[in-house]
């Protein structure tokens, strides 16, 4: 009788080639996305002379570097300009398709794999970037590789791993209005820590992910990295399904047929063992900020600074004393007593039409305190919102509407927060300088950045969607 | 890659919990090639201030860590961001190995691509190792990738590491290589899985 598997055991045995007596099995990749930061990589095979075993698994978006305002074909900074073209030149030696600046569906690798129906459930999907994990959330294997391993893959369309263990996270309960997927997330980062799945993969379960849009999804997969997971994923369902039908390059008629019979097989069976479980109630779970500088430093919105006084341990003591002098923090200040300076909508985390469309819902007739840029996750969601009419309320609320990429998430652009200055941001990482030298990032919900951005500092969206269509 | 083998040499601690890559290397600094020396640029902004003098309490600036082989990391050492490039920063400043109770996944697998050892001791270990070294910086300590130990003054630590990252270290080995022996276990999967998942052939795009 055949062993019970868990989703990932499934995906797993599906694309091993060959394993090792040390441990260690070669997989087999199916998509592989690469990015102006993939040039070291493209080094190596010209040092090796080496060719693209499969230019038709592999994709290429400029997002990383690519302006957010002002002219795209003319980029002013010649860095930047360098890095883009690098790109192209790469791709055109190796026939790589490329998503680039002029192409209409450019955007962040992460928004554009799903958008285009690249990424699909069942798939091994590698990229030199640890937010890779985002497309777990159809169910597909995903996550972010090193340069070296980026380098093998374009050689080989293989990867050697050793299999990280199994951790199922599971929410069960209906959250409250105003709870979002990036809460759900903080909350699950908060409670594990930010190395809390080392060496896992996460699969995420229950009835509040299920209930959760795609995009929702794909939020919460996006950071499955921040508690330090190898990779995070879902189990596909008819949602999953739907999402995938008639995008670009998903299979289509009796290919999508066959596709969704296996597709429908990619569920951990019951009784399948974990290594590790974990559980939260989703229905106690809150809108959640960050106040330190790692995801981990993650609490209510309604909470206050933490005194490292308090802490029994002395190396989590002098962390806290660290993050807060970094923060410009006093313990015991309410969360929603900090002003903010500035706040930012984007990044592969959350600027999807569903986040853009949640911010615009408390931004609508409303003008923000502070300035602030809106970046679309990719080039289709940002026709979209302008279709749909959210860019008008973005500007009428004296917010920048800018071109999509990566923009202040990294902030290797040029669009970075100033020194000193606080943002609130939809994005991924609040560590040290991660928005720009002295940076100082407050992590949450697209809404709750809507509602900073209104209220002038950290605020507790829910007042504000009283009698609001949302 | 070069071969690791045994080493002794200073240590500095880091004592830093969720060390991240954007620490390591600040992003601002990716789009430069390797030969521009990363190196010099390894934790830009906590060795300097934002004029770019040194911050004299920061461990890589004071007297006898300046020029350090071996680092003694905090819990996460690493995490984060997927850049190999932190990575060549810290094995062009001159670290050869890495000792802390966790690394992020990403930077260990990085590491080993490049002859960096990460060795992993519980927390004990490292506050006791760190101890020691604040109490005699200079003091040389001897990693031992063969017995898996580290000796540090008058106490000698197990350490951790992956079997096949400790080979991969030990002999130099490239992947690459390695995978172009299974070459024809490659096609013979490929073919098989063409027809056992067709439909995970992407439609053609223009």
């Amino acid at each position: 009788m055949a062993q019970e598997q868990t989703l990932f055991d499934k995906l797993w045995d599906a694309h091993e080639i060959v394993r090792r007596q040390d441990g260690e099995s070669l997989l087999w990749v199916d998509r592989h996305y690469v990015h102006e930061g993939s040039f070291h990589a493209f080094g190596r095979l010209v040092e090796r002379r080496a060719a693209v075993a499969e230019p038709d698994l592999t994709f290429a978006v400029a997002d990383h570097y690519v302006p957010t305002r002002g002219p795209r074909n003319n980029i002013g900074n010649p860095e930047i300009a360098r890095m883009v073209r690098q790109l192209e030149d790469n791709v055109a030696t190796h026939r790589i398709k490329l998503f680039g600046l002029d192409d209409p569906r450019q955007g962040i690798v992460h928004v554009v794999g799903p958008e285009q129906g690249l990424t699909l459930p069942g798939l091994l999907i590698v990229c030199g970037d640890s937010h890779t994990s985002t497309h777990g959330a159809l169910g597909a294997y995903a996550f972010g590789i090193g340069a070296s391993e980026v380098a093998h893959v374009l050689m080989t369309q293989t990867i050697w791993q050793r299999k990280p263990k199994r951790m199922r996270v599971t929410v069960d309960g209906q959250v409250t209005p105003g709870v979002a997927a990036k809460d759900i997330v903080l909350a699950i980062i908060a409670k594990i820590g930010a190395d809390g799945a080392t060496g896992h993969a996460i699969e995420f379960a229950g009835s509040t992910i299920r209930a959760l849009s795609i995009e929702g999804r794909l939020t919460v997969c996006n950071m499955s990295i921040e508690g330090g997971a190898r990779c995070g994923m879902i189990a596909p369902d008819s949602k999953t399904f739907d999402y995938v039908k008639g995008r670009p390059a998903a299979p289509t008629g009796a290919a999508f047929e066959q596709a969704v019979d296996a597709w429908s097989k990619l569920v951990s069976d019951d009784g399948a063992d974990f290594d590790r479980e974990v559980q939260l109630d989703g229905a106690a779970i809150v809108p959640i900020v960050t106040w330190g500088t790692s995801p981990e430093h993650a609490s209510p919105v309604a909470a206050s600074v933490p005194d490292p006084m308090a802490e029994p341990d002395p190396a989590r003591a002098s962390a806290l004393r660290d993050a807060l002098g970094y923060m410009g923090l006093r313990p015991g200040t309410k969360l929603t007593d900090i002003a903010i300076d500035r706040v930012f909508i984007g990044s592969c985390t959350n600027a999807r039409i569903e986040d853009l469309r949640a911010a615009a819902a408390v931004l609508a007739g409303r003008v923000s305190k502070v300035p602030g840029l809106v970046s679309a996750g990719s080039s289709v969601v940002k026709r979209q919102a302008e279709q749909e009419g959210l860019d008008r309320i973005f500007r009428d609320a004296g917010l920048e509407w800018g071109e999509s990429g990566c923009s202040m998430c990294v902030g290797i652009n040029g669009d970075i927060v100033a020194p000193g200055e606080r943002c609130a941001s939809t994005t991924n990482r609040n560590f040290r300088g991660r928005q720009g030298p002295g940076a100082r990032t407050h992590l949450m919900s697209p809404a709750m950045v809507a509602a900073a951005a209104v209220t002038g500092h950290l605020a507790d969206v829910r007042p504000l969607l009283v009698s609001r269509k949302v | 890659m070069e071969k690791f083998t045994r080493l002794t040499a200073t240590a500095c601690p880091l004592d830093f919990t969720n060390l991240n890559t954007d620490q390591l290397l600040p992003a601002r600094y990716l789009k430069w090639p390797r030969s521009a020396g990363l190196g010099k640029v390894l934790l830009q902004d906590l060795r300097f201030d934002s004029e770019g003098h040194e911050q004299a309490d920061f461990p890589l600036n004071r007297p006898g860590w300046r020029d350090p082989k071996i680092i003694v990391g905090g819990r996460n050492f690493a995490c984060g961001s997927s850049r190999e490039a932190a990575v060549y920063a810290l094995y062009d400043f001159g670290i050869r190995c890495v000792i802390a109770p966790s690394f992020g996944d990403i930077f260990s697998g990085n590491a080993v691509q490049n002859g960096l050892l990460t060795a992993v001791v519980d927390d004990n270990a490292v506050a006791e190792i760190i101890a020691t070294l604040q109490a005699t910086p200079d003091l040389p300590v001897t990693v031992d990738l063969e017995q898996q130990t580290i000796l540090c003054g008058n106490r000698n630590y197990h350490f951790a590491i992956d079997a096949s990252c400790r080979m991969r270290l030990l002999n130099g080995w490239d992947d690459i290589a390695l995978t172009e022996s299974f070459r024809d276990k490659i096609a013979a999967f490929k073919k098989e899985d063409a027809s056992r998942r067709a439909w995970a052939k992407p439609v053609l795009m223009r």
